[in-house]
């Protein structure tokens, strides 16, 4: 079984944008995004136990390389970095088809994403690639077998948990609740200088440069503005009295 | 602009949530028609009926036995019929685990913009432009779609559902599948106890934070939801330690809530909580580091230790006269 884990290079600390082209300011430094520790460590446990392959793929700036070395040194065999000027400013639909392609040119069992991204990118990536290579996806997955060539995966949704099967081969996001990533070890950080990683443009994935970057996203942002805030804030610092001014708050507020 | 609204239910009842977003759409300014559709297994009269009195003029409805679980794949197939079948320049998504996963299939599928976090849409020059915050709400831009239909997935809570009274045409829709929505299969579901009292749509939410100590400590929580009819949320610091079960967490990987009332006990205020949380009417929060930046975007901040407080808060509740008729679960 081959899995393929999607990971995201993402700035570090607090994200910014470029006033002009209002896109997020990637020209500061970048580590892996959080989030892709979990299915990262959930292919890690996978390969373990059972040998499997495991390929880090990720679409991004040539920096991302870095986050795809981290990827390396926490249990990825190889890497793939989708890196093209021409896909720059890519939104949610045209980042997809990227990824898609680099999947299906992998053709991976598995394909695995983390739950979101910490720099607000991709509502639902892993729908649209999973729709794009027209194959099963399960999202929320708090728990992920693979049993022969079916997958059961157990999804947390706001009611309760559903317990899903698809076959092989399928996509996968799962939840941060999954598992607790490991740390990258010396020995790990070490391996990963030496693991393969190549770097392949959209024209390699035979993609047709108007279908990605701003020319092939269908959605964009057009302005940046101030958004309301919250005014009239009382403040009770008087332990003692505190629960009756509480209380005479919500009922002159009509909240209790 | 043709809307077309994607309204969700749990069990035949209608998400709060997929109402507001329904409310909204019959409220806009240049909205030329105003459509709902929904899926499940079935029968969905009384669903249908409610999306018409929410503003919808036709609700499509497709009833099917694959629809009874709640799967994306499926659900793109119906919309993707509808949009095409009804020519609809817009659809309208309320944000929750199947919503998005719906809504970035569908874009896929149409090869549509897709624009999320929404927290409000207007109609300008006669095209959609939607509203969405960005860097912790610091920012709010402009966001716009090219070509294709235009999907937009609203926060969760941005619209309160108001019914006008109106009644729609009910339009059923023959459901038929591509074969690789029909791959994944729901084997089990396994219902939480406290069915129907998601927190998403609860009016009161008690929220808890490290602050309140251990495990035990939620049980302030639970009593003072209990005396205020509310529901517990949890901050994600605290379910990591064991202290409360992850469907109450409130965050960014967690639930986004919009109650009346967010009452927050010894919750700092990062911003992994706020961005759940942020959209309640009337937030109130209990902590006594006067400098904790939950005070920051709160209407009442009471600086003191909760254990203190909170029980002599429930204590008046209780002794509130026709305080034992408060229902347990307002929202549900």
């Amino acid at each position: 079984v081959k899995i393929a884990v999607c990971v995201k290079h993402v700035p570090s600390g607090r994200v910014r944008f470029h006033p002009e082209t209002l896109r997020i300011d990637r020209t500061g430094p970048g580590e892996l995004n959080a989030f892709d520790k979990y299915p990262l460590e959930a292919a890690a446990r996978l390969a373990e136990a059972d040998g499997h392959e495991v390929v880090a793929v990720s679409v991004g700036a040539p920096a991302a390389e870095e986050t795809l070395r981290t990827a390396l040194s926490l249990g990825a065999d190889r890497a793939v970095l989708v890196s093209d000027p021409a896909a720059a400013g890519s939104d949610l639909v045209a980042t997809a088809r990227l990824l898609a392609a680099a999947l299906a040119g992998e053709a991976p069992d598995l394909a695995l994403f983390g739950q979101q991204s910490s720099d607000g990118g991709g509502a639902a990536l892993w729908a649209a690639v999973a729709e794009m290579l027209r194959v099963p996806f399960v999202s929320q997955a708090s728990e992920l077998t693979i049993d022969g060539s079916t997958l059961r995966v157990r999804r947390e949704t706001e009611y309760g948990d559903d317990f899903i099967e698809a076959p092989l081969p399928a996509v996968v996001a799962v939840s941060d609740a999954i598992n607790e990533p490991r740390y990258a070890s010396l020995k790990g950080r070490m391996a990963a200088k030496k693991k393969p990683l190549v770097v392949l443009t959209a024209a390699e994935l035979g993609l047709d440069v108007t279908a990605v970057g701003d020319a092939g996203s269908p959605s964009e942002v057009l302005a940046a503005g101030t958004p309301p805030t919250r005014t009239g804030r009382v403040t009770l610092d008087d332990e003692a009295t505190a629960a009756a001014s509480i209380l005479e708050y919500l009922v002159d507020r009509e909240l209790v | 602009v043709k809307v077309l609204v994607v309204v969700e239910h749990d069990a035949g009842a209608y998400t709060k949530g997929s109402l507001g977003v329904l409310s909204r759409a019959a409220a806009l300014d240049g909205a030329d028609e105003v459509a709902a559709v929904v899926a499940g297994a079935g029968p969905l009269d009384t669903v249908g009926a409610e999306a018409g009195r929410h503003g919808a003029t036709t609700v499509y409805v497709a009833a099917d036995a694959s629809l009874e679980p709640a799967l994306p794949q499926p659900r793109v197939d119906v919309l993707e019929q509808v949009v095409r079948a009804g020519a609809f320049d817009s659809v309208f998504f309320c944000n929750s685990v199947l919503g998005a996963d719906t809504a970035a299939g569908l874009a896929a599928r149409l090869g549509a913009g897709l624009n999320w976090d929404l927290v409000d849409v207007e109609v300008r020059d006669g095209a959609l432009v939607g509203k969405k915050p960005a860097l912790s709400d610091s920012v709010l831009f402009d966001v716009g779609w090219r070509g294709g239909p235009s999907l937009a997935l609203f926060r969760s809570g941005s619209f309160e559902p108001s019914p006008i009274g109106g009644e729609a045409r009910i339009e059923p829709v023959p459901f038929t599948s591509s074969p690789h929505s029909q791959l994944a299969r729901v084997t089990k579901q396994e219902r939480r106890a406290d069915e129907g009292a998601s927190i998403e749509d609860a009016e009161v939410v008690v929220a808890g934070g490290v602050g309140l100590g251990s495990a035990e400590g939620f049980e302030l929580a639970e009593e003072l939801a209990g005396a205020v009819g509310g529901a517990v949320g949890a901050t994600r610091a605290a379910v990591y330690k064991g202290w409360y079960p992850h469907h109450a967490q409130v965050g960014q990987t967690g639930k986004t809530v919009s109650p009346r009332l967010y009452i927050a006990l010894g919750i700092s205020g990062a911003v992994q909580h706020k961005v759940g949380m942020q959209n309640a009417k009337v937030i109130v929060a209990i902590n006594k580091d006067p400098n904790a930046p939950i005070f920051e975007f709160s209407d009442l901040a009471v600086v003191g230790d909760v254990h203190t407080v909170v029980p002599a808060l429930i204590a008046l509740l209780r002794a509130r006269p026709g305080a034992g008729s408060v229902p347990e679960r307002p929202g549900a």
